[in-house]
C-alpha cells in the first residue's frame, strides 16, 4: 500500500450549503492509491454531498474538488472512477450482459466481461434481466458496473446493504483484489464491522466535518472507554454512582457499564459481590467510538442552541 | 526515477484518451440500450405500437368504408400522427421523470457517460418505434385496405413520421424536466389523449365546434397531421407554415426544458 504519493482526489477547505443548511463546511480530505477510505457519519453528517462533489455531481460554494488533478466534472476525470451508489434503478427489462457492456462503452479501456463478472460474483447472471434478479443478486451486478471500467477510484455508497453474508464476504475480496492492484476505494457504509475489516483510513463525519480521521486502531484509542458485563446483585442504579463508572444499565440478569477504568470498577465489583460470574472486560469497538465521537460533537452544539 | 516515473504517467494517461471510435461506441451502445429496453417493455409498447395499430384496424379498415372512401387514406395519416406521439412523450417524457427520481440518471451523470448519449439515446429509440409504427400503418393500408400509394407518398409519410416524432420528443424532454416521480405516466397520460383528441386525429375538426378548431391550432399534431394529410394527398393547404409550426413549438419545449435544466440540475 502506498499512501506517500500525491492524492488522486482531494477537498479543500470545501463548503456546501442548501438554503440556510450547511451541509459540508470547510471540509478537508485527500484520497490515495491503494487505499480503502471509510467515510462514516450519522445521517445528515454530509457524507452524501462530499460523495456528491467528487463525483461532479454538485459544486462545491467554496473551496476546491479536484478528482485526478481535474474539475470532477470533466469527463476526462470521471473516466478513471468507478460508482456504485446507493440506489439507483437499473433498466429492469435489459439483461445483466448488456447492462456492463453499455457501462463499460463509457470507458477507455474497460476490462473484458468475462473478467468482470468473476471479479464481482455475476458470471452465471449474465443473460438474466435484471428485473428477475434478488435484491442481492442486483447489488452484485451494480458493483460489476462499478468496477467494469477498470477504475482508479471507486465510489462504494453502501456496497452491501441488502446482500447476505456470502455476497458481502465475496465483495469483501474483490474489493481487497482491486485494493492490492492499486485501485483506491471510497466506502460509505452503516456497517461499523465493515469499515473495521476493510478500511485502512477512517474518517468521521458530523454536522459537515470532520471529526477524526485515522485508522481504525487510531480512532478507537480516541475512546478510552471499556465495556465490563457481568452477572451480579448490583444493580445499574447502584453502580451509576460510582464516579469512574460512565454509564451503567441493566440488561435481564446482566450488568452491562462502561467505565475508563476498568481496573478499579473490576476491583470494586468483586469487593461487593463476591458471588459475581461470567466477567467480561472488552476495549470498545468501532461503533462505541463512533457513538461518542459523534455524540461529543452534536452536544456543544444542543448548548451553543439553547443559548442563542 | 523521475523520467520513468513519468514515462508511465504519459503511458498511463495516454490509455486513458478515449479515441473518437469508442467514443462513438459508447453512443450507440446507449442507444441500443434504449431501444432494447423498451421493445421489451410492454407498459411501452401497448401504448406506442398497439394501440394506433389496433385503432387504425378498427376505425380505419374494419368500419372505415362507412365513413366514405377516403377514411382508410384520412385515418393512414391521423393515426400515423397518434402513433408518432407516443414514443417521445413516453419514452423520454415519463421515463425521464422517472429516472430522475429513481436514482439511475445521478447514476449515469456520476459515470463517464458521453455527454448528449443519455438524450441521443431516446431520441433514436423514439425515431426508430416511429419507424415500426408508420410501417406497420402503411403496411395494413396498402395490403389490407387497399389504399393507393405511390412510392413518392409513401416514402414522404414515412419521413413526415420520422421528423414528426422529434417535436415530441422536445415536449417529453419538457414535461420529464417539470415532472418528478410516479405522477408521470397518470399527467402525460392526461395530456397525450386529449391533445390527439383536439387535434383532430379522431374525428376531423370540422365536425367540431368552432373553439376546438381554434385550440387545435395551438397543438403540434393538428400540424403535423396537416402535414402527413398533405402528404397522402388530402391536404389543401401549404405544407410549410405546419412544418414551421412544429418547429417553433419544438424550441420552445427544448427552451423550457434547458431554462429548468440549468435551475435544477
Amino acid at each position: 500500500m502506498n499512501t506517500t504519493g500525491s492524492p488522486i482526489a482531494q477537498l479543500s477547505s470545501v463548503v456546501k450549503r442548501y438554503g440556510n443548511h450547511t451541509a459540508v463546511d470547510g471540509l478537508d480530505l485527500m484520497l490515495h492509491r491503494g487505499e480503502i477510505f471509510a467515510l462514516l457519519g450519522p445521517n445528515g453528517a454530509g457524507k452524501s454531498t462530499t460523495i456528491s462533489m467528487l463525483l461532479g455531481l454538485a459544486r462545491p460554494d467554496a473551496g476546491r474538488v479536484e478528482l485526478f488533478g481535474e474539475d470532477p466534472q470533466q469527463l476526462v476525470a470521471r473516466r478513471r472512477i468507478g460508482v456504485m451508489l446507493q440506489s439507483a434503478a437499473l433498466p429492469p427489462t435489459l439483461r445483466v450482459g448488456e447492462l456492463l457492456r453499455l457501462t463499460a462503452s463509457y470507458y477507455p479501456a474497460p476490462r473484458d466481461e468475462r473478467e468482470t463478472a468473476e471479479l464481482a460474483g455475476v458470471a452465471d447472471l449474465l443473460k438474466r434481466p435484471y428485473a428477475a434478479l434478488s435484491g442481492g443478486q442486483q447489488r452484485r451486478v451494480q458493483f460489476a458496473l462499478a468496477l467494469c471500467g477498470r477504475p482508479e477510484l471507486l465510489f462504494l455508497d453502501e456496497p452491501t446493504v441488502g446482500m447476505d453474508l456470502e455476497a458481502r464476504q465475496k465483495l469483501w475480496v474483490a474489493l481487497r483484489h482491486l485494493v492490492a492492484e492499486g485501485t483506491g476505494v471510497v466506502l460509505t457504509t452503516h456497517y461499523l464491522e465493515e469499515a473495521e475489516a476493510l478500511a485502512h483510513r477512517v474518517c468521521v463525519m458530523a454536522r459537515g466535518r470532520v471529526l477524526s480521521e485515522g485508522s481504525v486502531d487510531d480512532l478507537r484509542a480516541r475512546v478510552a472507554l471499556k465495556r465490563v458485563r457481568c452477572i451480579t446483585r448490583l444493580r445499574a442504579a447502584e453502580v451509576a454512582a460510582w464516579p469512574e463508572v460512565a454509564e451503567a444499565r441493566d440488561e435481564g440478569e446482566r450488568l452491562w457499564l462502561s467505565t475508563d477504568r476498568a481496573e478499579s470498577v473490576v476491583r470494586r465489583l468483586l469487593d461487593a459481590d463476591a458471588q459475581l460470574g461470567e466477567l467480561e472486560v472488552q476495549r470498545a469497538g468501532l461503533a462505541e467510538a463512533f457513538t461518542e465521537l459523534t455524540r461529543a460533537a452534536e452536544a456543544p452544539t444542543e448548548a451553543t442552541r439553547e443559548a442563542a | 526515477m523521475n523520467a520513468v516515473s513519468s514515462a508511465v504517467m504519459s503511458a498511463a494517461s495516454a490509455s486513458r484518451e478515449m479515441s473518437l471510435r469508442r467514443v462513438l461506441g459508447a453512443y450507440l451502445q446507449e442507444a441500443r440500450a434504449e431501444c432494447l429496453r423498451y421493445l421489451r417493455n410492454p407498459g411501452f409498447m401497448i401504448p406506442t405500437l398497439i394501440l394506433p395499430t389496433a385503432f387504425y384496424l378498427m376505425f380505419g379498415i374494419l368500419i372505415g368504408h362507412a365513413n366514405g372512401p377516403d377514411a382508410p387514406r384520412y385515418l393512414l395519416a391521423a393515426y400515423g400522427t397518434f402513433g408518432v406521439m407516443s414514443p417521445g412523450l413516453f419514452g423520454f417524457g415519463v421515463a425521464l421523470s422517472m429516472e430522475r427520481d429513481n436514482g439511475l440518471l445521478t447514476l449515469k451523470r456520476a459515470l463517464p457517460m458521453p455527454p448528449g448519449a443519455y438524450l441521443l439515446g431516446k431520441v433514436v429509440m423514439s425515431i426508430f418505434a416511429a419507424a415500426v409504427v408508420s410501417c406497420i400503418l402503411v403496411l395494413l393500408a396498402t395490403l389490407v385496405a387497399h389504399v393507393q400509394l405511390s412510392p413518392a407518398q409513401m416514402a414522404g409519410l414515412f419521413a413526415t413520421n420520422l421528423f414528426g416524432a422529434l417535436p415530441f420528443c422536445a415536449m417529453g424532454l419538457m414535461l420529464g424536466m417539470l415532472i418528478k416521480g410516479t405522477g408521470g405516466p397518470g399527467i402525460v397520460n392526461l395530456i397525450y389523449l386529449p391533445m390527439a383528441f383536439m387535434s383532430g386525429l379522431w374525428f376531423p375538426l370540422s365536425l367540431m365546434p368552432k373553439a376546438v378548431q381554434d385550440i387545435a391550432l395551438l397543438l403540434p399534431p393538428y400540424h403535423l397531421n396537416q402535414v402527413a394529410l398533405t402528404v397522402v394527398g388530402l391536404g389543401h393547404d401549404a405544407v410549410w407554415p405546419h412544418v414551421a409550426a412544429l418547429a417553433a413549438f419544438s424550441a420552445v419545449f427544448l427552451a423550457i426544458a434547458a431554462r429548468r435544466l440549468r435551475r435544477h440540475g
